[in-house]
């Protein structure tokens, strides 16, 4: 694809490269997909275009009609994707992040005219999400596209990045990826297990539920309901927490083999390598994703400072 | 012999104040109920009505989620870790 209209034409279709290198054991594949190669840099850019365009097509949004106002919480790469989106279809973004979130998100939420409105850092995403649906509650003119609980955000997955994995791969047996809102689990993990049944799908817990401390019960907890309405329970085969010490040494491990990679990406591939562990000898081919590069994360320090350093910030700073 | 469990900020208040603990049990079933025992305000907290996970409590076994490895079934042996951590909305997003 060299020439195109858009740069919304440009989501999607990234390549798929050989990670093998840091696999444990010689038996065991690793193919990382470059999320990071989306026109606004991630995986969520997918997401994005596909909440917008389910909206469209519901005529919840319009393009060209002045005056449209959305809503969202993120605590970066789906507000991004969005500002991009809404920047090219017209339609003002109001975005609800976290206060502690890396400097170079807000930014770039800045750079394609999003509105940030902060929520309180020690309550993390789930503060994020919480302020929204507030918002959203009063403002009802407001377009809240609601990436936890909208299913146009895992069927993005199952309709684009599942099949260009099977079609690249199509000798996978693992699937490994984050848990956020669960989309790409559910929307990747479903197509696989419908086309290879076998398929064995993986979940990384991404180091945030060690550092947000602003539950005052447990009560307050969050499961996205694009978790339980997929059936979630069923559809994943083994979920393992990754901790930030690991995150931080396999976002640096990833540089070996040519990967600048944001931090979720390296504790992905943490949890890629658990997986490929508890194979042992046996032959198997994970797929894992890169969500995104680490321009974002130069700030963190992640690769020049002291391993320790930096899972220090990372308890009070957002890299996820 | 034990294993160790960590107690994540939000529960400490109902377990003694406590970061780490040494509990006893071969399954995470016996695990918790031994927990309860000890600190009856943590019940609601760790179990539902009908006895199952409480639905915010993700319970993990060197960093392997139980809900994965049969539950309150799942196995736990002498110098496991044992991490309890609230389901939030995480990261990723």
């Amino acid at each position: 694809m060299a020439r195109v209209a858009s740069v919304l034409e440009l989501i999607g279709s990234t390549p798929i490269v050989d990670v093998s290198a840091l696999s444990p054991s010689p038996n065991v594949a690793i193919l990382a997909k470059l999320e990071g190669r989306n026109p606004a840099g991630s995986i969520k850019d997918r997401v994005a275009l596909s909440l917008v365009e389910a909206a469209e097509a519901e005529g919840r949004l319009v393009p060209g009609r002045a005056g449209q106002v959305l809503i969202e919480p993120s605590s970066g790469n789906t507000g991004i994707a969005l500002a991009m989106v809404c920047r090219l279809r017209g339609y003002h973004l109001k975005v609800v992040l976290p206060a502690n979130v890396s400097p170079e998100r807000r930014q770039l939420l800045v750079a394609w005219g999003a509105e940030i409105i902060e929520s309180p850092g020690a309550e993390g995403s789930n503060g994020a999400v919480r302020r929204a649906q507030a918002l959203a509650a009063e403002h009802p003119d407001w377009v809240f596209l609601y990436q936890y609980a909208n299913p146009a955000n895992p069927r993005a997955h199952y309709t684009t990045t599942g099949p260009e994995i099977l079609a690249d791969v199509p000798e996978v047996t693992h699937f490994v990826a984050g848990l956020g809102t669960s989309g790409t689990l559910m929307g990747v993990g479903r197509y696989l297990k419908e086309h290879r049944p076998g398929v064995q799908v993986w979940a990384v817990e991404p180091p945030s539920g060690e550092v947000v401390d602003g539950l005052r019960s447990l009560d307050d907890g969050y499961v996205p309901p694009v978790f339980t309405d997929n059936g979630g329970a069923d559809l994943l085969d083994r979920k393992v927490i990754v901790r930030l010490r690991e995150s931080v040494e396999w976002t640096r491990r990833l540089t070996e083999v040519g990967l600048f990679t944001g931090l979720s990406s390296g504790a992905i591939m943490a949890g890629a390598v658990k997986c490929a562990r508890s194979l042992g000898d046996e032959p198997a081919t994970i797929v894992t994703v890169v969500c995104d590069d680490g321009w974002k994360y130069l700030s963190t320090g992640a690769w020049s400072d002291d391993v320790d350093d930096v899972v220090e910030r990372a308890r009070t700073t957002i890299y996820f | 012999m034990a294993a160790v469990l960590r107690v994540p900020t939000v529960l400490r208040p109902a377990m003694g104040n406590n970061s780490v603990l040494e509990v006893e049990g071969s399954t995470i079933g016996e695990v918790l109920t031994r927990l309860t025992e000890a600190y009856p305000g943590a019940r609601a907290q760790l179990l539902g009505e009908d006895g199952a996970l409480h639905r915010f409590l993700n319970v993990y076994v060197n960093d392997d989620d139980v809900r994965y490895l049969g539950g309150l079934d799942a196995p736990v042996s002498d110098h496991d870790e044992i991490t309890l951590l609230p389901a939030v909305a995480g990261g990723f997003l």
